[in-house]
């Protein structure tokens, strides 16, 4: 393994994708995990970049930097009174690294058994971003996702209003 | 160019922490954020295996979409009822509501 920029770019992306996804679960103060998940959302963003899905990562920088971490943070804000009051994790909580663990170890496993070295089968097509538009509006192809996915964030936006509203 | 299993044991790993904070923390929005981590670890898994595997397919990219989608629909609805629950019982501690349980 030469180490050349991408190399170096997947290191500081796996960096804070994992140490960010570190901050979240082990932080005692609420807000600061909060910052630690918008970097580790950065993370993932940088890592579609290099995967060569730009639509995915301006999607991911917009949808979950922009509304979803800013919606937990003014969640986390109404709700601070009784924040770094208790401790942050119960009493399982050795039951939990150790499920926790066992997962890491058998996901790992399988993916360097199966999946070891291997590299892109073709390059990406060059009209990618098109075709991913055109195959949403597309009878025969994502139409129906597409309007069964509209239809959901409908019904979670008069739901959210309704839960919500005092 | 990166090997595969570098994008995948990244991918496991978060979603290994994020296990771990669904399971272990006590506050319910630090459990929300830990499962919105697992949603973006298996982002990262559908995004590495279209392009590693099938790079001119769309159903990889399309399926990341779709789960963009769910992700900010439940973020809007749990956030929305933990403001609720705050509201009614002063608490968002997990094991504190059991209004439900027998």
């Amino acid at each position: 393994m030469t180490i050349t920029p991408i190399t170096i770019a997947f290191f500081i992306m796996a960096a804070f994708t994992l140490g960010g996804s570190l901050g979240v679960v082990t932080n005692r103060n609420l807000f600061h995990a909060a910052l630690y998940l918008v970097l580790a959302l950065f993370g993932v963003a940088g890592l579609f970049v290099l995967l060569e899905a730009p639509f995915l990562a301006a999607v991911q920088v917009l949808v979950y930097v922009g509304a979803i971490a800013v919606l937990i943070t003014i969640t986390i804000m109404v709700t601070r009174r009784i924040m770094g009051v208790t401790e942050s994790v119960n009493r399982q909580w050795p039951l939990a690294a150790g499920v926790s663990a066992i997962m890491a170890i058998t996901l790992g496993f399988v993916v360097l058994d199966r999946f070891a070295g291997k590299l892109p089968v073709a390059a990406v097509p060059g009209d990618n971003i098109v075709r991913l538009g055109e195959a949403l509006v597309n009878y025969d192809a994502y139409l129906v996702p597409f309007e069964v996915a509209s239809v959901l964030l409908l019904a979670a936006m008069i739901g959210a209003i309704v839960v919500a509203r005092e | 160019m990166i090997p595969l299993h570098w994008y995948l044991l990244v991918a496991a790993g978060m979603f290994a922490l994020g296990i771990y904070g669904v399971l272990a923390r006590r506050n319910a929005v630090a459990i929300l954020m830990s499962i919105e981590l697992m949603l973006n670890a298996v982002n990262i898994n559908l995004v590495a295996f279209w392009r590693y595997m099938a790079p001119e397919a769309l159903n990889g990219q399309m399926f990341a979409i779709l789960v963009f989608a769910v992700a900010a629909a439940e973020a809007a609805v749990g956030l929305a009822l933990i403001i609720s629950i705050y509201r009614n019982r002063e608490t968002v501690v997990a094991e504190d509501i059991n209004l439900l349980k027998w």
